[in-house]
């Protein structure tokens, strides 16, 4: 063996990689290259129309003016507006009413389709109804539904001797009110439901069997087993259930326009009504910038929540 | 602890009935295993002991009470599951204690007893945490803990080693012994590995396609198995077959292959001549003898305690294990006798022992 034997092998000497040969195949790199277009369309898509929107909201744009920054003017503005105000509790009560129940019948729903029973899977289509449907159309079939005088509703009750006059569903404030909210966990509940009893499942049938030998009764196999388990996917569905509900449009569009007297406006109908229909993008804009803190603090409250189940569930450690 | 009665229990499914009515007679502190192939009703009849599925007919009763139709918690049994089914969100402690805390048992009750358990399990520095974090024999001694910890009249356990790997297996296979032979309890195990029953049981009950093939002790299958089914069954390697026809030569009974090679049997068993019957020989019962059968090497196995040898005799594939260490290569002949005395016979038709 001598050394002279080395540089034989090596007659063709390696020629270094030039610097855009290296960060084609460079491992780190590569991981780029592979995020580039779901970065563009992330940010063509969502990131710049949420800053345009933002920015707009600085500005006192009007459709068909270019608009100047004015800073925070209006916000000052919705400060002393009370319509916006009136259009952020009926929001808030909006929401939290609607995915209230949501959840309950929803679950409700999903323990009752997870059972053993007679023509299941067409019980299941037929749940998944209302998500299905068109919202526009749902919320025209509503509309016909509560109209003052060819009510189903009324006439039914009417018929039957409940009632003597036609009830003013979406004329009275507070009628309009509950009327909307019905419509709208009408159309959630087969999310919730589907999604949950997905989620249901999943849990393995030799724990309810464990839970039984045990000595649990049915509620406490619920409370114990099932619920436990189910927190995650509740959370998720929870989350996504409150960001469509709080983010609602076409619904109340549809049925009420916000009225009457801006009972059922929410913060999305009131935001498309003064900017596309009054004009004035920068303050539709401002409202629409308002939801801002509300979706962030309904997504951190999930996350915060999710955080301790996996915890818990010990996935956090695999 | 309690004995357990099984009596002409009967299961179906709609119109199909996977039970055809068994018997089996439990004591008080007894392992008993179930063995079977698979979809034989093992399974079927461990889960209607515990209440998890309906009794199509007869009776089972746990001490002197018929249970057919008492709720599961009331029968005062602890079942582990093939997946152990530990509650996910529950650490090591409160999957132990579940069952206790829905009594409304009190708490330093709850606490002694489940340090107890899991002592005797070596579990005691494992309680704060959750399933995920263990390892599967940890898993598996957690689900023990459980049914421990309930202090029941019987333990029922349903395929508890499938899922461990095989080391692991052989290793739990002792505790589980170890651990009935120190608690005493009434115990009803079902697998479908024959080793398994083998190694623990008192009694074994083989089960074949909704019928029980033969109940007995371990040893007692191996040396007198009731029928080819069992003796197929138990044993590995196992049994080898040989098909042929009862011949007697000058008061020497014979077996006589398709082939024409005869085989010498000890007795004469109480059936004509003629008659189409199957040999049974277990793999250590041949020995290589002048006198023996010929046979052509297959395949040589040294295990180094044992060589096994996978041969061709008489047009049928056969498996004989020798202590010695030979050196047979393949192709190689060789004179295969099995040893008259432990033969077994059994009908071609019906597959009884003859």
């Amino acid at each position: 063996m001598t050394d002279a034997a080395l540089p034989a092998t090596r007659d063709r000497p390696m020629r270094e990689p030039t610097s855009w040969e290296r960060l084609r195949s460079n491992r780190d790199w590569l991981g780029f290259w592979f995020m580039v277009p779901t970065v563009l369309l992330l940010g063509v898509f969502l990131a710049y129309p949420l800053f345009l929107g933002i920015w707009l909201s600085f500005t006192n744009t009007k459709i068909g003016r270019v608009g100047k920054f004015i800073g925070l003017e209006n916000y000052e503005w919705l400060m002393d507006d009370k319509v916006f105000w009136l259009s952020v509790t009926n929001t808030l009560l909006y929401t939290v009413v609607a995915s209230v129940a949501k959840f309950a019948i929803g679950l409700y729903l999903a323990l009752l389709l997870n059972k053993h029973m007679p023509f299941k899977a067409m019980i299941r289509a037929v749940v998944l109804i209302p998500f299905i449907v068109p919202t526009v159309l749902s919320a025209i079939a509503f509309w016909w539904i509560y109209d003052s005088q060819f009510s189903i509703v009324s006439w039914l009750l009417r018929k039957a001797g409940f009632i003597t006059t036609n009830i003013n569903f979406l004329g009275d404030p507070w009628n309009a009110r509950w009327s909307t909210i019905f419509a709208n966990v009408w159309r959630g509940i087969p999310f919730v439901a589907i999604t949950l009893l997905a989620g249901l499942q999943t849990v393995s049938p030799s724990l309810y069997e464990a839970a039984t030998l045990d000595g649990a009764t049915g509620w406490q196999r619920f409370r114990y087993i099932t619920y436990p388990i189910l927190t995650p996917i509740i959370a998720v569905v929870m989350t996504f259930s409150v960001l469509f509900t709080f983010t609602d449009f076409q619904l109340i569009w549809a049925m009420t326009r916000g009225g009457p007297v801006n009972a059922t406006h929410l913060m999305a109908t009131l935001s498309y009504q003064r900017a596309i229909l009054g004009g004035n993008m920068g303050e539709g804009a401002a409202i629409a910038t308002a939801m801002i803190p509300f979706l962030l603090a309904a997504v951190l409250v999930s996350w915060f929540g999710l955080q301790r189940r996996k915890w818990q569930a010990g996935v956090g450690n695999d | 602890m309690a004995s357990v009665d099984i009596r002409d229990v009967r299961k179906s499914y709609g119109s199909v009935e996977v039970l055809h009515g068994v018997s089996v007679p439990i004591k008080n502190g007894e392992f008993v295993v179930l063995v079977g192939p698979s979809g034989c009703g093992k399974s079927t009849l461990l889960r209607m002991i515990a209440g998890l599925e309906n009794i199509t007919g007869g009776t089972v009763s746990i001490g002197d009470r018929v249970v057919n139709n008492i709720h599961p918690k009331e029968r005062d049994i602890a079942m582990v599951f093939q997946n152990y089914a530990l509650y996910p969100h529950m650490t090591v402690a409160d999957n132990m204690a579940f069952s206790l805390k829905l009594k409304n048992t009190d708490k330093a009750i709850i606490k002694a007893q489940v340090d107890k358990a899991a002592g005797i399990l070596g579990l005691g520095n494992l309680l704060d945490r959750y399933p995920r974090q263990l390892s599967g024999g940890q898993r598996q001694r957690v689900a023990m803990g459980r049914a421990i910890v309930r202090d029941p009249q019987v333990f029922l356990f349903d395929e508890p080693l499938s899922n461990l790997d095989a080391k692991l297996r052989v290793a739990m296979r002792a505790e589980i012994k170890e651990l009935h032979q120190r608690l005493k309890t009434t115990t009803i195990y079902v697998t479908h590995d024959q080793i398994e029953a083998m190694t623990m049981a008192d009694k074994i009950v083989v089960m074949h396609d909704g019928y029980i093939e033969q109940i007995g002790a371990p040893l007692d299958l191996y040396d007198n198995p009731q029928n080819q089914f069992v003796a197929g069954f138990i044993g590995s390697p196992s049994m080898n077959f040989i098909n042929g026809t009862l011949r007697v030569e000058g008061g020497q009974p014979m077996l006589e292959t398709a082939s024409g090679t005869k085989m010498p049997l000890a007795s004469a068993p109480s059936a004509s001549a003629g008659r189409a019957i199957v040999s049974g020989v277990r793999p250590e019962h041949f020995t290589i003898a002048d006198d023996g059968v010929d046979a052509e090497v297959i395949v040589v196995e040294p295990t180094g305690s044992e060589t096994q040898l996978v041969a061709k005799m008489a047009g049928h594939d056969i498996v004989a294990i020798f202590r010695e260490r030979y050196d047979f290569q393949p192709g190689q002949k060789v004179k295969l006798k099995p040893r008259p005395d432990v033969v077994h016979l059994f009908d071609k038709e019906t597959g009884k022992r003859i």
